[in-house]
């Protein structure tokens, strides 16, 4: 699949939070950097249709793409207690396959192979204020994967983890079969990844393979 | 925090629908003020206490319940009685009392969830101008939100403490709403994200 | 978006939904934080009803409204969601059920009027608005139903709720601040003439 952005600008009243995008998307495994405030979680935003853009068209293997969006396109965000919905994990799970008007056996299935695929079938039951951190954010994830969207986002997946649910979550997102774009101050997590962006001030400076952008990113933070 | 009212027991009213309950409680308080008098209220008082003997409910639940209304109650037989007299005080303050405890029948034998359920339940009958499913989203996230509001209390109460303002309800409601305003407009657009409309 | 008609303008979206929940939960949260005894009147306060305040004068008259029905609802089913751990039916059959009853019209008030005044509003105003709807109205709810239910004449149950006054004047001091505070770091309220003139803008969506 492929994501385009054609001419895409973001106004929030005066200020321009992006400006004129134009990108085509077509890796498995894409990354996003930039500074706190440089625009990248609304550019994160727009592939799902949270955001929509002020100017300019989204394009879903070359087709404008508004509402449908985020039928293909599920989204993490940062921190799982502002995505988890119900108070009963599996009543969560089952939100969004609920809102696609999917059978009860259906439903029933894809809650099963999901939470069996990443190991975590026994907190199915459980209170979902009572988990931990990562446990939270599996469970977001899950809620996003059980909607089998062709590609996920995840804004700073990894900022609320201890470094051995990062590395575990990271490993999660590695195995996905799915396309990922993943927003991130962790450079070492995007080492292995296909294709870097980084956004400064509203634009995407450099694009290109880890190790070049990567690289400049850490060395334009040393001066 | 979030355990119900609810009494555990195997009884004919625990496993009545909780809307039968409802609309059978309702009937009862509007008997209870459209025929005033003693006779009624003798009736009505032993009805509730063969509900309460039939749910299994102790002396101790019946306590706990009327406890919280002892000092409201005593004010207005006080005042009655100086006003009226002795029998009609008796009259009022036994009155609360029997619709007091007629509640508690519903409230110890039934679950919050069953009672939730019940009322989305029942949402399939109504009009299709009523939101149902916003409603149903509306509870559920209610009671997903109050440990969340709990726990940012929490956090705010250490931060304002360290700073010697827990003692000042300004300084911990401020950041407590605007935290959890923030983090309910991210849930607004996770909720979006997940195909909820 | 679908969502629920009200009035013929303003639609109830999911984003109003989140609000009316997270109100909802304040208010019950609030139940928790102790009671602080006034040493003039000598009458317990629970927080709780600044809960309400802070509904209408924060998420304004129709969400602030909802806000204390779903709270109210939940208060029904057997959550004990009042302070010392009360809830279930009983508590609207009782003799201060006008009082909970009332919330509802309060915080629907207070949000009318804050939304009427908001380019306006100042620390004064937000005061007298939470003092108007939050124990003028509220009382004037509250103070009949007491009297009917408990058959006592209606200047006696006044006189009898009056010791709770300025416990609730207390509340409205406060109220004001928070609301006056949260109006310049994260306004939620979108004021009438505003959406008249420039219509519903600064929503994603």
């Amino acid at each position: 699949m492929n994501i385009e952005f054609a001419d895409v600008s973001v106004k929030k009243g005066e200020v321009t939070v992006l400006q004129d995008i134009s990108i085509r998307l077509s890796e498995r495994r894409i990354g996003v950097i930039g500074r706190n405030g440089s625009g990248k979680s609304t550019f994160a935003r727009l592939f799902n249709g949270i955001e929509v853009p002020t100017s300019g068209k989204m394009l879903l293997d070359g087709v404008p793409e508004r509402k449908n969006l985020r039928r293909h396109v599920g989204f993490v965000f940062q921190n799982p207690d502002n995505q988890i919905v119900y108070p009963i994990v599996e009543e969560d799970l089952a939100f969004g396959l609920k809102n696609l008007k999917l059978s009860r056996n259906e439903t029933e299935d894809r809650i099963a192979d999901a939470m069996r695929r990443l190991g975590i079938d026994h907190l199915r039951n459980r209170l979902t204020h009572q988990l931990s951190g990562g446990e939270k954010q599996m469970i977001a994830l899950v809620g996003v994967l059980v909607m089998r969207p062709r590609m996920i986002v995840f804004d700073e997946p990894t900022t609320l983890l201890d470094l051995w649910n990062k590395q575990k979550f990271m490993a999660t997102i590695n195995d996905l079969p799915q396309h990922v774009v993943v927003v991130s101050h962790d450079l070492e997590l995007l080492r292995g990844f296909d294709r870097i962006l980084h956004i400064e001030a509203g634009r995407i400076v450099a694009d290109g393979n880890p190790v070049s952008v990567l690289d400049n990113y850490i060395a334009s933070s040393q001066c | 925090m979030l355990t119900d009212l609810y009494i555990f027991a195997d009884s004919p009213l625990h496993r009545t629908r909780p809307g039968i309950k409802i609309g059978v409680l309702v009937l009862f308080c509007t008997l209870l003020f459209v025929f005033e008098g003693w006779v009624t209220l003798a009736l009505g008082g032993v009805a509730v206490a063969l509900c309460l003997a039939l749910s299994g409910l102790r002396a101790r639940h019946v306590v706990a319940t009327l406890r919280p209304a002892v000092w409201i109650l005593l004010a207005i037989f006080l005042v009655q009685s100086y006003l009226v007299d002795i029998l009609f005080a008796s009259f009022v303050v036994f009155r609360f009392a029997v619709l007091i405890l007629a509640a508690t029948v519903v409230t110890a034998t039934t679950r919050t969830s069953e009672m939730v359920d019940g009322i989305l339940a029942g949402l399939q009958f109504a009009p299709s101008w009523v939101p149902k499913n916003q409603i149903a989203l509306g509870v559920s996230l209610c009671l997903r939100f109050i440990p969340l509001v709990l726990s940012v209390f929490h956090d705010v109460r250490q931060a304002q403490r360290a700073r010697g303002l827990d003692r000042n309800l300004t300084a911990l409601l401020v950041p407590l709403v605007v935290r959890t305003l923030k983090t309910a407009d991210e849930v607004a657009q996770a909720i979006h994200a997940r195909s909820f409309d | 978006m679908a969502g629920l008609q009200v009035e013929s303008r303003t639609v109830l979206e999911t984003r109003d939904v989140v609000f009316i929940a997270l109100f909802a939960a304040i208010v019950a949260s609030l139940a928790a934080f102790p009671p602080i005894t006034l040493p003039l009147a000598g009458v317990p306060i629970t927080a709780q009803s600044l809960g309400v305040m802070l509904a209408g004068g924060v998420i304004g008259a129709v969400r602030g409204g909802l806000a204390l029905v779903l709270f109210l609802v939940l208060v029904a089913t057997g959550l004990p969601l009042l302070p010392g751990g009360r809830g279930g039916f009983g508590v609207f059959l009782g003799p201060t059920g006008g009082f909970l009853i009332g919330w509802v019209f309060a915080a629907f008030a207070i949000g009318y009027m804050t939304e009427r005044l908001w380019h306006r509003l100042n620390y004064v105003l937000a005061f007298t608005i939470c003092v108007l709807g939050g124990v003028v109205l509220l009382y004037a709810i509250g103070v009949p139903w007491v009297a009917f239910v408990a058959k006592i004449p209606l200047s006696t149950a006044l006189t009898g709720s009056l010791s709770f006054v300025p416990g609730d004047i207390v509340k409205a001091l406060i109220a004001a601040g928070v609301i006056m505070t949260v109006k310049r770091s994260y306004p939620i309220i979108q004021p009438k003439a505003e959406a008249d003139s420039a219509g519903r803008s600064g929503r994603p969506e």
